[in-house]
């Protein structure tokens, strides 16, 4: 296969990369000579990959994550690696430990996290697409704070192989950009079975979106427009949905009960994966070496105290107590029957209806440093970690503005069935653009 | 104290001979080659890779399963077991924890009483090996330790019994009946350095459970436990309480040594394995054709061999020594089963051992070409192992090793018939050179006429027939008498 280099030189005041490779190499395919930013988080071949973490600082992939190789195989060049709250853990990109991104509509305010860094590229115009993760929100929360289009695919229908793994039962890789078409065209290359990962699914996605959703029906949660969420983004979002009823779909109140305890939920099980999936870091095989003239566990100490920032030893720290024995029953195992019950909501719902529509995010891009609290910061996830804890699609699509700043459109559908909220994003974007 | 105070159970690891490791592509056969060449970015554990079951080990854990008669469950799932350890590339080993492959089923042993009796298991699960640290120097005061991979990964299978063994000797029992049986499920290879490690909980009635951790040999198992019985006995004679602990086996010295108590600390903090599917492989159990085992072997050896029970359960309670012995019997068996047995269960697996070689350095043609030449009286016995050993030695020297004809002739060792001059020559010269003996037989002293005779052995270097040469002697020392 020919290969050529373009040059990749872009003007990155928002802190969007974490390293650019200004002379990617392509192929031919697909993705012929298209740049692709790939989340801090997904391994790279030959590229330094940190998840923007100090404790992998210097740690270069000797393989590439399944879904890279895909893109490169299609012809895409990896423009560099974008920026992103450390190993994803966190709503606005400001938990890097290499500086926060800024939202380039408004470079007082947070793009969202925790692909961040690739909404910013996108967004800013650096590149056509960018490759997110989304654990509970993370490709669809700052699609919708930076204005651009993010999926969130089915869980196992893109391989995680590659990538670092946060929480393995709740994550998935997911294609970013501007348009919905390019979404669809991305998701294209990276969907499909990867014997690697045994949680993902022979489903491959080749679709072209269509504008027709004539008798669709769409389940509106009241949960999603209740408490919690800003009159004018909900206002923002039901104009949205009013304009998918003009298109012929038909809109069906109800009711996700579960959502009580959904994110409490979430961040049990999280917050309990992370805990196991973080441990490996401990300097003995790659990033800051561990002391060696100390005991190991001492060394392992150190290593892990100065290479974590306080939002991880937060949440390891947390995990770490949910699957204590004497507290895994009262913790994480309940947390598994709240994400059933989530599920349960789900097929029930999906019954009535073809897809479920509300905010991406209960509120718009928030100003950098607003959130201190760690509290109110898990509380904006609210609308977006259903999702993930039912395993389904998910899609962010920009709807309007609210001062100024992007709201995102979010379209939810049955398990496998991508394509259909593909369809939605795209009747609706070609409906406000005509 | 009576041996029924004793309760052993054991933990068994073994090391399920796949080709590749349980998670990734790497080969399993490390053993020859440097530190770290069988090693991926799966089973290093490196950031962003997924462990994809090897079904082929689960395949091999399901024939030990069911050849223990025990029940596979309809699903299984693979748990982390979280804890931090260097040789611990993922900082948790993917094991098998509330939901393990199978459960119940026994091995069969036989007792102290004499008598067969079953030891119940409580599960068989299967898991990864970690790697293995080498310390430069002692562990307590090396300088610094380095990590292996090249075992991380490796399939393993656990097979928990129950508490009901009683003795120390009942322990090595039930191992090598487990060691038989799953060298003949085709398995393991017990003679894989590290393919097998024992953790032994044993009490004495009424006392707290003592665990001895990490034994790593056959005779291990016995000896630690013995350790540990003396041990915990010496303190309750002396009115000292046993306390609960785990304590690990030092093999160089054959004792057990408290652990330190941080290592007991440990919650593993176990939890379903997010990247791997539960298993539901119990429709697999009806398709699964077991070969013959040791025990049905062991009653065929009686039958069709007529061995006696002792031989036969010696003969097939290693199966390449089970094989060796049909294969030298295979050609005219009728002629010299029964002297195989003999020489195969006593003899060979002494010299070998002696050697500190496997059966298989022997050929079966040979070996039986030797009992050919025992059966027809050719050579005496006592020649038979000289020849024996001749021919073990050629082989661990590397040498040709010589058809037993040929040691035979060479080295003269064909038997003395009792009418060849020289044997008669020989009684003669050994009356003549000792007469106080002559003298000792004739006083009626017992031992005089076994010293004379064996005297005649020397001479003749083991050729006379041990009967024929008593007789010979007898009549030797009356005819000088007149």
């Amino acid at each position: 296969m020919a290969v050529h280099t373009i040059r990749f030189e872009p003007d990155d005041r928002y802190n969007a990369f974490l390293n650019v490779c200004a002379n990617p190499i392509h192929g031919e395919g697909k993705l012929a000579g298209i740049a692709i930013a790939v989340k801090d988080n997904i391994s790279t071949q030959g590229i330094e990959t940190t998840c923007a973490s100090k404790i992998l600082k210097g740690y270069v992939p000797p393989y590439d994550a399944h879904a890279v190789g895909l893109i490169k195989n299609a012809g895409a060049a990896i423009a560099g690696k974008t920026n992103m709250d450390e190993f994803g853990m966190g709503t606005s990109t400001e938990n890097s430990a290499f500086g926060p991104t800024l939202n380039p509509c408004d470079t007082g305010r947070v793009p969202g996290g925790s692909s961040g860094g690739s909404a910013a590229a996108v967004a800013a115009g650096m590149v056509r697409m960018a490759l997110g993760t989304d654990t509970g929100g993370s490709i669809r929360c700052p699609a919708a704070f930076c204005g651009i289009v993010g999926l969130k695919p089915t869980y196992g229908r893109v391989s995680r192989y590659g990538l670092i793994a946060y929480a393995n039962s709740l994550e998935t890789i997911g294609p970013m950009a501007k348009n919905v078409a390019d979404v669809s065209l991305l998701m294209s290359v990276i969907a499909g079975h990867d014997r690697r990962d045994s949680t993902s699914y022979d489903r491959p996605y080749s679709h072209t979106p269509s504008a027709k959703i004539d008798g669709l029906r769409i389940g509106i949660p009241k949960e999603y427009f209740g408490a919690g969420v800003d009159h004018e983004v909900a206002a923002v979002v039901k104009r949205a949905i009013g304009r998918l009823e003009e298109l012929g779909a038909k809109t069906v109140p109800c009711s996700i009960p579960s959502m009580e305890y959904a994110l409490a939920a979430y961040y049990v099980i999280c917050t309990s994966e992370a805990s196991s999936n973080l441990a490996r870091f401990d300097g003995v095989r790659y990033g800051p070496a561990a002391d060696t003239k100390k005991s190991w566990h001492a060394a392992y100490q150190d290593v892990r105290k100065q290479g974590f920032g306080p939002e991880v030893r937060r949440r390891i720290m947390l995990g770490t107590f949910a699957l204590s024995s004497g507290y895994y029953g009262k913790y994480y195992a309940k947390a598994q029957v709240a994400r059933e019950n989530v599920r349960k909501d789900f097929a029930r719902l999906f019954t009535d209806v073809d897809v479920i529509c509300g905010p991406t995010m209960p509120t718009i891009a928030f100003r950098l440093g607003e959130k201190s609290d760690p509290l109110s910061m898990y509380l904006s996830d609210i609308l977006t970690v259903p999702v993930n804890l039912g395993g389904i699609p998910a899609i962010s699509v920009p709807c309007g503005k609210v001062q100024g700043m992007p709201v995102g459109l979010q379209i939810m559908g049955r398990p496998f069935e991508d394509e259909r909220v593909v369809d939605v994003a795209y009747a609706y974007e070609q409906a406000v653009k005509s | 104290m009576i041996d029924a105070d004793i309760i052993v159970g054991l933990e068994v690891h073994c090391q399920l001979d796949t080709k590749s490791k349980l998670f990734c592509g790497c080969s399993t056969d490390y053993r020859d080659d440097g530190p770290n060449t069988h090693v991926c970015p799966v089973c290093l554990g490196l950031p962003g890779t997924m462990p994809a079951l090897n079904r082929r080990a689960i395949e091999y854990a399901m024939r030990v399963a069911k050849a223990l008669n025990c029940t596979v469950i309809p699903e299984s799932e693979f748990s982390r077991k979280n804890y931090f350890y260097p040789d611990l590339d993922k900082a948790y080993q993917i094991t098998q924890y509330d939901k393990p492959l199978a459960e119940g089923g026994y091995v069969e042993i036989e007792g102290d009483d004499g008598k067969e009796r079953k030891i119940p298991l409580t599960r068989i699960h299967v898991e990864e090996d970690p790697g293995r640290l080498v310390h430069m120097g002692n562990a307590e005061r090396g300088r610094y330790s380095l990590v292996d991979y090249n075992r991380a990964g490796i399939p393993l299978i656990e097979i928990v019994s129950e508490p009901e063994m009683r003795s120390p000797k009942e322990a090595r029992k039930f191992l090598n009946k487990l060691r038989a049986t799953l060298e003949y499920l085709g398995v393991f290879d017990s003679e894989k350095e590290g393919s097998l490690r024992v953790d032994a909980n044993i009490s004495l009635r009424g006392s707290e459970r003592v665990e001895i951790k990490n034994i790593t040999s056959y005779k291990g198992v016995e000896k630690g436990l013995t350790f540990e019985v003396t041990r915990q006995k010496n303190l309750i004679r002396r009115g000292l309480t046993v306390e609960r602990e785990t304590r690990h086996y030092l093999e160089a010295r054959g004792i057990t040594q408290s652990a330190r108590s941080k290592e007991l600390e440990n919650d593993y903090r176990y939890f379903p394995e997010p990247d791997l599917r539960p298993l539901r492989v119990q429709s697999w159990v009806k398709d699964i054709v077991l070969p013959e085992l040791p025990d049905a072997r062991r009653e065929r050896f009686v039958a069709q061999y007529s061995c006696s029970l002792n031989h036969a359960r010696t003969l097939t309670g290693e199966l390449k020594m089970a094989n060796f012995f049909e294969a030298v019997v295979a050609d005219d068996y009728k002629g010299i089963c029964s002297l195989a047995a003999t020489w195969i269960a006593d003899t060979l697996a002494g010299e070998l051992n002696y050697r500190d070689m496997g059966i298989d350095a022997v050929d079966p043609q040979q070996f039986g070409g030797l009992l050919v030449l025992l059966k027809s009286g050719t050579i005496t016995d006592k020649s038979g192992i000289e020849v024996l050993r001749v021919m073990l030695d050629e082989q661990l020297k590397g040498e040709t090793v010589e058809a037993p004809e040929t040691i035979v002739a060479r080295l003269n060792l064909a038997k003395t018939a009792g009418d060849d001059g020289a044997l008669l020559a020989a009684v003669k010269e050994v009356i003549t050179g000792n007469p106080k003996a002559v003298e000792d037989y004739r006083a009626g002293k017992n031992g005089a006429l076994n010293f004379l005779v064996g005297q005649t052995m020397k001479k003749t270097r083991g050729r006379a027939d041990p009967g024929e040469l008593n007789r010979i002697m007898v009549a030797a020392l009356r005819d000088a008498e007149q």
